[in-house]
């Protein structure tokens, strides 16, 4: 298989998820069978090709630097899990 | 019966002051609460707050407000915003989150007085094709209730085929508008990647998503695209262009009008009954004077690996914000990190798991050009081939879905086989184009069958022509399901 057991780990801890053992079988034989699928990619020669990001021709689309009302406070809180005053309320981050 | 109104209808009704809006929403939610438990279609219903709507727009019709949705009750897809419901995209992650906010489209909706009647299911994140990837449950086919209704989109699409609704809206990354229309006989536009505002829209593909009507007809499909299209300066990624009244493209003349049908389309693998109908379909075009041209679309065999790198790795981004600090599930863990992947790895179904682990692979050091680079160039290929296309014809005219609806179950153990339920409609989000889907006829076992048409980008008015003339000319929008327990 294309993709080993270590390059899953590797994965679920950059996209930080938790898998079980389960999952972590399921997901090394279901993502290599994708990847090997997506091989066939490499049938066309695309060296002089630009890459397409985005379909339209914008770019650095601005507005003017005019403050506005933000929504209120207590509406975007109140779907926080924890909330402490004003803040979304989280583990310790830097420790001394 | 109230129910089974098209907008249209309705709103000449309310004009006169026949029906109230009051009663067609009762109306409405009477049919929901008999035929609901059966199809599954909502996940959240806001029967008060939209009785509240109602008399709101009773009242502002009373003053001689008169406005095609006014009053006019919707569905609304789980992965839309709407401020005051919940929106879960059907996800747990996503659990108890209530929108502070309206997504700018539904926001003027909401403006023009349309009756929000709740929110429908669809696959977790949009991701799926069958609605089976909903954490809340699979909504059911009307058409055949051991069948899935497409997806993602699959609740809006049942609630408009089953008079649970008089339209509603989905969102299409890569098919989930025109598939699941297809496979619920009802009406389904992807507009041009840019043409609808994304804002409030909970993303999936940032350069992919658009939000979309489905109706009972194209009339009233053209009607609500034009609510909802236009520019946003809340989406630095809508186009700052005009937005045509599409309903002055309701003409049932194509004389003239080039159709071209791509050799790609029409495989091995399809189902014959679903062929077939749709080269009868493009008969009938014919017939009503259009020029009908074969046309190449020759990467199209391509836009599947291109899609299922580029739209898990855009989703893997999108679906960072998703960490248990500031909305929805939390699962605590001892430190921060613990916190983030024991609420993700619980929060998170597995097929949303599948499209973060594979994006995130497609970016990481050392994968990046073999597989994102590389995809980003096939990109740009597919969207080539169009361009060239739409130089020899005016639309492009193909099936939504390789097969009529599937069981439940039938292809929830092999994520490749249910991805292939999309190829006729992933190039169309990668190149950016419109695409409307209509039915066009039903199989042996009484499944519906979709006819796509599609357009060059901003070219909606095209597409909505074309299907109107075509609609026109058949009978197959007015069938309705019956429902059985």
């Amino acid at each position: 298989m294309s993709i080993t057991r270590q390059d899953v780990q590797h994965i679920a801890e950059l996209a930080k998820l938790n898998l079980s053992d389960a999952e972590e079988a399921l997901y090394q034989e279901q993502l290599s069978a994708i990847l090997d699928y997506a091989q066939r990619l490499n049938a066309l020669d695309t060296e002089a090709i630009p890459p397409t990001a985005t379909v339209l021709p914008l770019r650095s689309v601005m507005r003017e630097d005019v403050a506005r009302p933000s929504l209120p406070v207590d509406e975007i809180l109140a779907n926080a899990p924890a909330r402490s005053g004003d803040s979304f309320e989280v583990h310790v981050i830097l420790e001394d | 019966m109230l129910a089974s109104l098209t907008i249209h209808d309705a709103h000449d009704q309310l004009a006169r002051h026949d029906i109230s809006s009051l009663e067609l929403t009762e109306a409405i939610f009477d049919r929901i609460v008999q035929f609901d438990p059966i199809l599954h279609a909502y996940l959240h219903l806001a029967r008060e707050a939209a009785c509240a709507q109602a008399k709101e727009a009773d009242a502002r019709r009373a003053k001689g407000e008169d406005t095609p949705l006014l009053g006019v009750p919707l569905a609304i897809k789980d992965v839309i915003c709407v401020k005051g419901l919940p929106a879960t995209a059907g996800s747990k992650i996503l659990q108890g989150f209530v929108p502070p906010y309206d997504a700018t489209a539904v926001a003027r909706l909401r403006a023009l007085g349309a009756v929000f009647l709740g929110k429908t299911n669809t696959d977790e994140f949009a991701m799926g094709s069958s609605t089976e990837n909903s954490a809340y449950g699979v909504t059911h086919n009307p058409w055949d209730i051991k069948r899935v209704p497409g997806g993602s989109s699959g609740g809006s699409a049942a609630a408009v085929s089953a008079d649970l609704c008089l339209g509603a809206f989905g969102t299409d990354t890569g098919g989930s508008i025109r598939q699941p229309a297809s496979l619920c006989s009802v009406v389904g536009i992807k507009p041009s990647y840019g043409r609808v505002s994304r804002y409030g829209l909970i993303a999936f593909a940032s350069s992919l998503d658009q939000m979309g009507p489905f109706a009972k007809d194209v009339r009233d499909a053209a009607t609500l695209l034009g609510v909802i299209a236009g520019h946003d300066p809340l989406d630095s990624t809508s186009m700052p262009i005009e937005v045509p009244d599409y309903t002055a493209h309701l003409r049932p003349d194509i004389k003239g009008m080039r159709v071209g049908v791509p050799k790609e389309y029409f495989i091995d693998g399809m189902q014959p009954e679903v062929e077939q109908a749709v080269h009868q379909a493009i008969e009938v075009m014919k017939s009503l004077g259009a020029e009908v041209r074969e046309v190449s679309l020759p990467h199209t065999d391509y836009g599947l690996p291109v899609y299922y790198l580029l739209a898990p790795a855009e989703a893997s981004a999108n679906l960072a914000r998703f960490d248990g600090v500031r909305y929805g599930l939390r699962v605590d863990g001892r430190d921060l990190w613990s916190t983030y992947k024991g609420t993700r790895g619980q929060g998170f179904g597995p097929e949303v798991k599948r499209r973060i682990m594979l994006g995130t692979y497609a970016l990481s050091t050392g994968y990046y050009d073999a597989y994102y680079l590389k995809a980003q160039k096939v990109r740009t290929l597919i969207k080539g081939d169009y361009e060239a296309a739409f130089k020899e014809v005016d639309v492009i005219a193909c099936p939504a879905s390789p097969t009529t609806a599937f069981k439940i179950g039938e292809k929830a153990d092999d994520p490749l086989q249910m991805y292939l339920s999309d190829v006729f409609t992933l190039n169309q989000n990668l190149a950016g184009i419109c695409g409307i889907s209509l039915p066009c006829g039903f199989d042996g076992q009484g499944l519906p069958i979709g006819l796509q048409i599609n357009g060059p980008a901003f070219g909606e008015e095209k597409i909505i022509h074309a299907a109107y003339a075509y609609e026109q000319a058949t009978d197959w929008h007015r069938r309705k399901p019956m429902i059985n327990e």
